[in-house]
């Protein structure tokens, strides 16, 4: 069951957090030095604290449900991705991600989280009962829509549970999921809030620009970004890392070709 | 105290309609997700113990009278009635499907001879009466044995009707349904100790409402933020004071109880006492939130404590002491350093509830692989059971568990990485003066009872 095998699979991130260690100064040189000398050893904390990271935001995107998301939940996981972001920008591993970013330094920069939270759960690919409005155009963007974010959400969950080697694809997050995960966070609650639209215009124009930026964010986690702690990790042999390099990209081209049909239209 | 199995029920709902008339034998069926038992509560007297399940079905068992001829059979709870509570539903504006699970069920104070309870899913709340019918009138001058109308030239004389007993019949009916008061998603509900009103909490917001009213409700606690950006706490449980109708307490996800008062204003948004321990730095982690946050809150028959669960231990608070709870019990410390793998798994999310026996005096709450956990206040002693098939045979004793950390292992032990953290055991209640618990573990219902100690202590 999924559940035991998670149990088993990340002892290492257990007996970090368990220890309610104090953050280390960030010091890039130094961790990535001391992975390389001991593969088995325990990983860092920065990088464990940016796999429970990553593992917070796929959970949060996980949200293609025909049920309304668990309000609970998602408060205590995005209060959860907070209290990391807080962290991270105290000990200035923010600001060294930030500036590194491809042009976009602020903070507030609209991302995609949400959006594409939002977004998972306007379609229903298989819903018993679809929409009145619903028109042939807008269920093909909705399977499409809801394939493409499931490879995305499949892909980087199953990351995430493997050995932290593995999540150097993982590590290489974008810029976009970084830097406004705080902003998204807020519109995460806001969409839980505004899910009534008022006219039918208003929901088709809001699923239009989710494509727009899903095609965003999405070409965001697939290019190798470089990130500062990150450099050396991508030389690390990584068999699953390529083969999953490889994956996503023939599933970025896909993507392309059915934004490119979407925007079009 | 020694815990014998009395009755075990699966959840096979569809087949109790389908029972043979003759036999009243039950059909096996594979279970079904729409099986699993979500709520569990006995009424006042503990005579009924409700049942509801995640396919919008409710079951009524009824405890059997004690036979002279039949001691060791005594107090067996069987089926009473079942019914359809709840049906799914779609919400065409916001294009999502509303659940039929049923969340959560309060039986009212008896006042006549038929039984009352509301029943809840994530939206609406319905209240149901069940009434009994043995007797029947027979000898209609106008209508025959079928019901159709005699021929009036066959009537020759006048007779009065009679009451016939007949087989027992248990009919529920809707009474009131109270829709639309609820934006978010319905946790808990409980009902004054006046009779008249009841409340229904969601994450957000309390409404108060009249049981004989459903187009109304009033609005008594309200935490939504202007912005909601700005939201970092939700409503997670709440219940009334068991003895004064004006209060009520509500728990939080940051660990927090308030207790507000009725009396003070018409919006209860400024709590009249705030409980909250503070944390502990050693313990400090990214999850030390997520595992503060209450899941249950129950208060003390007695009225004066109140107790909370949250993710790994159990609370007893003072209503007179709002800066740390009396007592803190531990339900599965060993979890502790498997926090991160419950997160991933999101079972740091499961929502146990907890229960207090008749007296106060033993609190009870539910743990993963089938275990469940009781404390005795006075003797600070605690035991784990565990509720399942294979280990427990009709009327044997339950034998006590343990779960082992690595270090010395006895026989029968089970080591923290072969639990498993699929069987759950979320609900759970006890007889309000008897000890006897009810006990759901997914689609299984179990029924325990105290040999030895029939009676409260």
């Amino acid at each position: 069951m999924g559940e035991e095998e998670g149990l088993h699979q990340t002892p290492f991130l257990d007996t970090m957090f368990v220890r309610g260690l104090k953050r280390k100064c960030f010091d890039g040189e130094e961790d990535i030095e001391g992975t390389l000398a001991g593969i088995k050893a325990i990983p860092s904390y920065n990088l464990q604290r940016q796999s429970l990271l990553d593992m917070s935001l796929v959970k949060l995107q996980l949200c293609h449900m025909l049920v309304e998301p668990n309000l609970c939940r998602s408060v205590l996981i995005a209060n959860t991705v907070r209290q990391i972001q807080e962290e991270m920008t105290q000990d200035g591993t923010w600001q060294m991600i930030n500036t590194q970013s491809t042009g976009q330094a602020s903070l507030d920069r609209l991302v995609s989280t949400d959006i594409l939270c939002r977004s998972s759960r306007d379609h229903q690919a298989e819903g018993k009962h679809g929409p009145a409005y619903g028109t042939f155009n807008k269920d093909f963007e909705s399977d499409q829509a809801q394939d493409n974010s499931e490879t995305m959400s499949t892909a980087s969950a199953v990351q995430t549970p493997r050995n932290l080697q593995s999540n150097v694809w993982e590590m290489e997050s974008p810029q976009e999921n970084k830097g406004n995960f705080q902003k998204s966070l807020d519109q995460i609650f806001e969409t839980l809030e505004n899910k009534s639209p008022n006219t039918v215009e208003d929901l088709f124009s809001e699923v239009d620009n989710s494509y727009y930026d899903l095609d965003t964010m999405l070409t965001g986690m697939m290019s190798n970004t470089k990130m500062g702690h990150c450099d050396s990790l991508e030389t690390f042999p990584s068999p699953t890392n390529t083969a999953s390099n490889s994956n996503c990209k023939s599933d970025l081209n896909d993507l392309d070709h059915i934004v490119e049909i979407l925007v079009e239209s | 105290m020694f815990w014998g199995r009395t009755s075990t029920f699966v959840q096979k709902m569809k087949n109790y309609r389908k029972t043979d008339e003759g036999t009243n034998e039950l059909q096996c069926h594979p279970c079904a997700p729409s099986d699993i038992i979500s709520t569990v509560e006995f009424n006042h007297t503990g005579e009924l113990l409700a049942t509801g399940d995640k396919g919008g079905r409710v079951v009524i068992f009824q405890r059997e009278p004690e036979s002279k001829n039949e001691p060791y059979n005594q107090g067996e709870y069987n089926v009473y009635s079942t019914f359809q509570s709840h049906e799914p539903e779609f919400d065409y504006l916001k294009s999502l499907e509303i659940e039929e699970k049923i969340n959560k069920i309060k039986w009212l104070p008896q006042q006549n001879a038929a039984h009352s309870l509301l029943s809840t899913n994530d939206k609406t709340i319905k209240l149901w009466k069940i009434t009994e019918r043995d007797k029947r009138p027979e000898g209609y001058n106008l209508k025959d044995e079928e019901g159709k109308l005699k021929d009036l030239s066959t009537v020759t004389s006048l007779q009065v009707p009679v009451l016939k007993p007949m087989d027992l019949m248990v009919e529920v009916t809707p009474r009131r349904i109270f829709a639309n008061g609820h934006t978010y998603h319905v946790n808990s509900i409980s009902v004054n100790s006046d009779c008249e009103t009841y409340m229904s909490a969601d994450d957000l917001r309390i409404n108060l409402w009249h049981l004989a009213i459903t187009d109304r409700s009033f609005n008594i606690v309200d935490i939504k933020p202007a912005n909601m950006e700005d939201l970092t706490e939700v409503i997670t449980a709440s219940e009334f004071h068991p003895h004064h109708c004006n209060l009520f307490v509500y728990s939080s996800s940051k660990g927090s109880l308030r207790l507000c008062d009725m009396r003070a204003s018409a919006l209860c948004d400024k709590h009249s006492k705030l409980y909250e321990e503070p944390e502990d730095p050693s313990n400090r982690s990214f999850f030390s939130e997520i595992i503060s946050s209450v899941s249950d809150v129950k208060f003390s028959h007695s009225g004066r404590y109140m107790l909370t669960r949250d993710y790994l231990t159990v609370k007893v608070w003072d209503l007179n002491m709002e800066t740390k709870p009396v007592e803190t019990y531990q339900v599965h410390d060993y979890l502790r350093s498997k926090l991160c793998s419950l997160y991933e798994n999101d079972c740091i999310f499961d929502k146990f509830e907890c229960a207090w026996n008749g007296s106060d005096s033993v609190i009870m709450t539910g743990a993963y692989n089938n275990f469940f956990r009781m404390f005795d206040r006075n003797t600070k002693r605690d035991v784990t059971l565990e509720a399942s098939r294979e280990s427990s045979k009709p009327r044997a004793i339950l034998k006590p568990r343990r779960v082992c950390v690595g270090g010395k292992r006895r026989k029968d032990d089970i080591s923290v990485d072969s639990l498993d953290f699929t069987k759950k055991i979320l609900h759970t209640a006890w007889h309000p003066t008897e000890n006897i618990i009810a006990i759901a573990a997914t689609n299984n219902l179990y029924i325990f009872q105290d040999k030895v100690n029939s009676e409260m202590h």
